[in-house]
């Protein structure tokens, strides 16, 4: 990053949230970085950059697609890069309808199930390749997240313009998207003064391309959006665009939010993935291991995927051990399948509907932090038993006996059956292991005291929870026992309270030969014959030599700038990833000043300042020969190795579900009517039509100025996610005692709020209270004509701890993006009135006279598709399953 | 003590006329601040760490004393933070001792109105028993066409993204091998 000639900053304050990290924003500033910041909100990242634009949230496309447009308008793409690197050129099925040319929806679009069949996306001459049938299947299973590591599948024979004039081809389709994406539009839409906006897409264009490298930096302020996903690719292909991936000072870095988020997704608790980016198996998609490996790796695909097969057979015989054979296809059967959504706000509606027994909550506190937190207690409430284990009397723990819902009678004590367990757990420097930081990169912590009194770590907590069920379970004939007997379980254990040995667990993620027990060096070691056990293959080398290398302390100053000694990054310590685009076509540095890793023809292979991304030996003049797969398909100049076709993804054939192209959608809950198409709001975004949620009226919906402003949240420096570990923190409560809300000197003096008094805020879900800072920082947007006020509150707060007070996402309904089933909570509509909000009984009744007001009735939904936007339905049938 | 020793002794004296105008080292010295030693250098031992908040990573030297954590400081080492901490990471030592953390285990029975307490042992045994007895009621072995489930939905679990690695892998193994896929953590959200 402080190689970077310009830096831009959307969706993220990284100067308060990532402040050490943003000592490298300052650095590249200092060596003549241009640094721009577009947010919502004046913070303490926009008063250090060079130029701050206030946009108004949840129209971060129209803004970031106007860049595309002032790209190819001026042809201003670092040309080479995108010919040889991406599929610019590639030409597009005759078949295919730009949602520019029907009122915001593609080709494709089926109205009965509001997901996209995607045949008429695909490249010409693979229209029935797609494979995707209807996609809500997809979307209730969150598949989109598979791509984290890897692209989705497409034919890679394909019919190419190297001209780039083909009416057809992906570029001149680019350039017809976001023709109506300009200056003019971004003043309409997001409120940013063009002469801002030129600023912005002048600086980032003079300072991309051989010479020179930019870098985009978002955060949790682009994911939480029910465009979330289509917001990173606008990001994405503005970068390839401009020749910034895989090179030194460019790429897209997402900043995120805890010491190991990564980590719990390379490594996952998520419910549709196994560890490595492997699908979780799917009822119907995939009735045997074969046809599970198959969709994974796509016969006769170019790639690393190829090798899905090996990485799927090791990561079972990890599991069960000597039970997994080749002959019982390495114990697939017993594997849990997914039949539709299993995410946690179904699970948190079902919990409300009964259908959950037992829950346990792992240093997570949704009462606080997830969305439409009256929904997460009350679902909390009505189950049969519920584990909390936290370093701290969390909300989640209490809410039966001090929650909001107490108070308003929702909740009572004596009626209310959970039986809840609260097991204190260790801190971070009370046990060893890794964290993946948001780099990839792996850092071993060494335990330095034992945990107090009853604190344990959850390694102790499931090891020991996993052989006390084994126990229980001894002798047992029941064939849906057999995975917990099967499970290999035995890691050695050390200290007074038998501790688990955090490295033994290690060294199974890495993986090892099963015969002699030698840990792998790399994934390319995996095989699909038992012979390898490798507990989650992007990890492969963690543990190579039996070294533990996540635990390398080599001083950064004893190092040069890339620091390869210290930790150790996925996949195979390599620091950048694709960086084979660092080089020209030809392996050559694309410049002196960028220069990072390139081929050297004297040795016959690639070397450089980091870890090759690319096949060590295959030089740039390879060539695949016909009917080659897997990794040797990939020519010598197709540096996205892990993407079916070798190249950066302009224009997304499959993988997205909601349009090949990103397209600006007004947020689920917006006061604005969509300025550039008929379709208002994401027609394929995921919402739940259960009676606790509500989704506030946006035009064209009737009664949508009820609740006439818009509200965004975000993190304070001193606070972390929903307080748990800083609220409960002396010097951190002290820095920030008080739930507030910041408001702009004309919207207080609109609603008559006063500096330092009170207001409360009413949506259709809750109304909270909060202190008034009458502040600058947010100014009234001008909007098509119209005054737009924003509004903006920390999510910190909660009722436990030292500093206490309302809830921000108390405020949220739940409505997901369709590709990850990330809820929509960076924005919503409500109400701002001056006082206090009233408690008890009268809480709610002040709610449901909004909700009256608003005209919502529980449980019913708005519509997807926008009334009088024309859509015909697509003839395809396909795995549609589930509710929305 | 002459004179000049006590004009000397007088910090503002040597602020003004010596090398520290700022009066922020050598003139704010004291008899008393001279004889103090920083927690961290007596400490038995240093455990290399890492910041237990945001997903920088910042490197952090944990000083331990007697079996306590004494100070917890930025890790120069670290290229990533150069030494550097943010107030969350400062204030990890505050977070591991403070008053209000939880060491023993609390049990609400159901209907109950206040904690009880509870042996960890016993807490263990009864939660394995409650996830057996929630697997045998939701259990689903197969679909309306005969595929195969393996699974319970009658179990869910959140949490993960402050976990380690090592115990995310288990928590998954164990949540798999049980039937149990409702697992989701931060990441999603
Ligand atoms: S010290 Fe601050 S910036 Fe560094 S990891 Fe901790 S919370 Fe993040």
């Amino acid at each position: 990053m402080a190689n970077a000639d310009v830096i831009v900053i959307q969706g993220s304050n990284m100067a308060e949230a990532h402040p050490v990290g943003f000592q490298w924003v300052m650095e590249a500033k200092r060596r003549g970085a241009k640094v721009f910041h577009i947010d919502p909100r004046f913070t303490r990242t926009s008063a250090v950059a060079d130029a701050y634009l206030p946009i108004r949230a949840g129209t971060d496309i129209a803004l970031l697609g106007a860049v595309v447009n002032y790209i190819l308008s001026n042809e201003l793409d670092f040309r080479e890069y995108v010919l040889a690197y991406t599929n610019a050129a590639t030409i597009v099925s005759d078949d295919f309808v730009d949602a520019e040319d029907a009122d915001g929806i593609f080709s494709g679009f089926d109205p009965a199930t509001a997901s996209y069949v995607q045949d008429s996306w695909q490249y010409a001459g693979h229209e029935r390749d797609s494979g995707s049938g209807l996609t809500a299947g997809e979307r209730e299973t969150a598949a989109g997240l598979r791509h984290e590591s890897h692209g989705a599948p497409v034919a890679h024979q394909v019919r190419r313009d190297e001209t780039l004039q083909h009416p057809r081809c992906v570029y001149q389709i680019l350039k017809r998207h976001f023709a109506r994406y300009t200056p003019e539009m971004v003043e309409r839409v997001c409120g940013v003064p063009r002469e801002k906006f030129l600023e912005l897409a002048r600086a980032w264009t003079q300072n991309s391309g051989r010479e020179r490298t930019g870098c985009l930096i978002y955060s949790v302020g682009w994911t939480q959006h029910t465009v979330g996903v289509q917001y990173i690719r606008t990001g994405a292909i503005i970068q390839l665009l401009l020749g910034n991936m895989g090179r030194p000072g460019g790429g897209v870095l997402a900043l995120r939010g805890h010491a190991s988020i990564q980590g719990s997704t390379d490594i996952p608790t998520l419910f549709n993935l196994l560890p490595g980016y492997l699908p979780m198996p799917h009822h119907a998609r995939h009735p045997d291991f074969d046809a599970w490996v198959d969709s994974i790796r796509h016969p006769g695909q170019k790639g690393f995927w190829g090798d899905a097969r090996a990485y799927a057979a090791s990561l079972l015989k990890a599991y069960w051990g000597d039970a997994a054979t080749e002959e019982n296809d390495f114990c697939y059967g017993h594997l849990p399948r997914l039949t539709g959504d299993h995410g946690t706000y179904q699970q948190v509606l079902n919990m409300i509907d009964g259908k959950v027994k037992g829950y346990f909550l792992l240093g997570q506190n949704p009462a606080v932090g997830s969305a439409h937190g009256r929904a997460q207690r009350l679902g909390m409430a009505n189950l049969d038993w519920l584990v909390v284990r936290d370093l701290f009397m969390i909300e989640s723990a209490t809410f039966w006996q001090r929650g909001p819902e107490v108070a308003t009678g929702e909740i009572v004590p004596q009626e209310c059956a959970t039986e809840v367990f609260f097991l204190p757990a260790a801190s971070h420097v009370e046990k060893e292991g890794t964290f993946t930081q948001t780099q990839r990169l792996l850092q071993w912590r060494e335990k330095a005291v034992d945990p107090p009194g009853d604190a344990r770590s959850e390694l102790w907590f499931f090891y020991h929870l996993g052989r006390r069920l084994r126990q229980k379970l001894a002798g047992s004939t029941l064939p849906r026992d057999r995975a917990l007997l099967d499970l290999t379980w035995d890691y050695p254990t050390h200290g007074r309270h038998d501790e688990p040995d955090a490295e033994a667990v290690l060294r199974e993620i890495n993986g090892y030969d099963t015969t002699t027990g030698r840990p792998l060096s790399a994934f390319t070691e995996a095989r699909d014959d038992g012979t390898t056990a490798v507990g989650c293959w992007i990890y492969t080398g963690v543990y190579a030599d039996g070294v533990n290398q996540a635990a390398r302390r080599r001083p950064g100053h004893e190092q040069d700038w890339v620091a390869a000694e210290w930790g150790w990054a996925w996949p195979a310590n390599r620091r950048l990833l694709y960086n084979r685009a660092s080089a020209d076509p030809q392996g050559r540095p694309w410049s002196e000043r960028k220069r990072y890793v390139w081929w050297d023809a004297d040795l016959g292979r690639w070397t450089g300042h980091d870890v090759p991304d690319f096949e060590l030996t295959k030089p740039p003049s390879y060539r695949p020969p016909e009917g080659a797969t897997g990794p040797a398909a990939l020519a010598g100049d197709d540096p996205f190795v892990m993407q079916a076709d070798g190249k950066g993804w302009l224009y997304a054939p499959s993988g997205v579900l909601d349009g090949p192209l990103p397209t600006h959608y007004e947020p689920a809950e917006s006061p604005v009517r969509n300025p550039l198409y008929g379709q208002q709001a994401n027609p394929t975004r995921k919402m739940y039509d259960h009676p606790v949620n509500s989704t506030n009226p946006s035009p064209p919906q009737q009664h949508d100025q009820v609740f006439p402003y818009v509200f965004t949240v975000s993190r304070l420096t001193e606070h972390h996610t929903a307080g748990g570990m800083s609220r409960t923190v002396a010097p951190l409560a002290e820095l920030q005692p008080e739930m507030f809300v910041e408001v702009s000197p004309e919207l207080a003096e609109l609603v008559g709020l006063t500096h330092l008094g009170w207001a409360h805020l009413i949506s259709a879900r809750a109304a909270i209270e909060a202190r008034v800072l009458v502040t600058d920082r947010l100014v009234p947007l001008s909007v098509d004509g119209r005054v737009i006020h924003q509004v903006w509150l920390p999510y910190h707060f909660g009722f436990e701890g030292l500093v206490t007070g309302d809830s921000a996402n108390d405020l949220f309904g739940i409505t997901l993006d369709p590709n990850v089933l990330i809820q929509e909570s960076k924005i919503g509509t409500c109400d701002v009135r001056p006082g206090r909000r009233p408690t008890g009984v009268a809480l709610g009744e002040l709610v449901q006279d909004y909700r009256t007001r608003a005209g919502i009735v529980p449980g019913v939904l708005p519509p997807a598709v926008t009334p009088g936007v024309p859509v015909e339905p697509s003839g395809s049938t396909g795995d549609a399953e589930g509710n929305r | 003590m002459g004179l000049r020793d006590r004009l000397l002794g007088w910090p503002v004296y040597r602020q003004l006329t010596g090398t520290d105008p700022l009066g922020r080292g050598a003139a704010a010295r004291s008899p008393r601040s001279a004889a103090l030693t920083p927690r961290t250098e007596d400490a038995d031992r240093v455990a290399r760490s890492v910041c237990p908040y945001c997903a920088v990573g910042c490197g952090q030297r944990v000083f331990v004393t007697d079996g306590q954590v004494t100070q917890i400081e930025g890790d120069p080492d670290s290229p990533i933070s150069r030494g550097r901490l943010c107030p969350k990471g400062t204030a990890s030592r505050s977070l591991i001792t403070s008053p209000l953390r939880q060491t023993t285990v609390r049990y609400r029975r159901p209907y109950g109105t206040e904690w009880e307490d509870l042996d960890l042992d016993t807490a263990l045994d009864m939660i394995a028993d409650r996830v057996l007895a929630a697997r045998e009621q939701t259990w689903e072995d197969v679909d309306a066409e005969g595929r195969p489930l393996n699974r319970t939905l009658g179990i869910a679990s959140l949490g993960g993204a402050t976990l380690d690695n090592e115990e995310n892998y288990l928590i998954k193994k164990l949540f798999t091998a049980m039937g149990a896929l409702q697992i989701e953590n931060q990441a999603r959200i």
